[in-house]
């Protein structure tokens, strides 16, 4: 319950921001919650694997050792076939705060991102998480922006639909 | 832009070939010969990029009836914006299931939440 005239609707809207002059990606966006759950969902691979993999897919966490130097790899499953497989390094955790990781998605070897989750306290029991992804290159960024375009973004909307039905 | 033209949009900008064309067009008209030149395909295989660029309403043919160069009719500004709203809309769809994980953190993990003592 909050008495703050401030506050939105409660349906939160993500920005991004691609910047025209280096190859990044920002995505922003404000949760219901205080840090430390923020940050459990980001790191328990139990919660992780309900919201981060593609729609339509499942998430199958093959490693996950989320602490400063850890590892981590996962793969999307689809109908049974792996359509992606991702990993890379825990860089730093640092509860409640901060979450820096590398990326990599196996179909492009050569690429890696370097990724920084920061989780700001905004009080009130709401958290708001800013995410950095700096890749190597446009080509890359772009690629990255794009991925998953087959899939279709207005298709399979049903494991969204599931989860917020539950929610 | 409506939905329906913008998944038209991003999915004559899924090739990178069209990526490709499009980024060469935003330079200025040019024809299909043009076009195809630094490409290791043929004419008809570029005249197939084109038409999927141009249902999509992001190339058109000039008047000019000998050469008939292509034009761009989005700016870049445009197509990175449309770019950017669906990727932005994925990361949402995908946040918002972490919504719901959230919410069902409270009845899934009773335990963290010791601090609420024993009340009830």
């Amino acid at each position: 319950m909050s008495t703050n005239a401030t506050h939105e609707s409660t349906t939160e809207q993500t920005r991004i921001e691609a910047d025209p002059n280096v190859p990044t990606i920002r995505i922003i966006r404000d949760f219901d919650a205080p840090p430390d759950k923020v940050f459990r969902a980001w790191i328990d691979p139990e919660l992780v694997a309900k919201w981060l993999g593609p729609k339509s897919t499942e998430m199958r966490i093959d490693e996950w050792d989320a602490r400063t130097g850890g590892n981590y790899r996962y793969a999307a499953v689809q109908d049974g076939a792996e359509v992606a497989t991702f990993y890379g390094s825990f860089h730093e955790v640092r509860p409640d705060e901060r979450l820096v990781q590398t990326f990599t998605w196996e179909g492009m070897p050569d690429g890696v991102s370097l990724d920084t989750m920061v989780f700001e306290d905004l009080g009130d029991g709401r958290t708001r998480t800013v995410g950095l992804s700096v890749l190597d290159s446009f080509e890359a960024r772009d690629g990255m922006m794009a991925s998953g375009m087959d899939v279709g973004v207005y298709e399979g909307y049903e494991k969204l639909d599931a989860l917020l039905a539950n929610a | 832009m409506s939905e329906d033209r913008l998944s038209r949009v991003f999915a004559a900008l899924a090739d990178p070939t069209r990526r490709d064309i499009v980024a060469r067009l935003s330079v200025g008209d040019a024809t299909v010969g043009q076009l195809a030149a630094p490409y290791d395909v043929s004419i008809q295989a570029v005249s197939k990029h084109l038409k999927v660029l141009e249902d999509a309403g992001l190339v058109s043919r000039s008047h000019d009836a000998q050469r008939r160069p292509r034009h761009l009719e989005a700016d870049v500004f445009d197509l990175m914006t449309a770019w950017i709203e669906r990727y932005r809309r994925q990361a949402e769809e995908r946040y918002r299931r972490l919504d719901a994980v959230l919410a069902a953190m409270d009845d899934d993990n009773p335990k963290i939440h010791h601090q609420k003592g024993a009340a009830s």
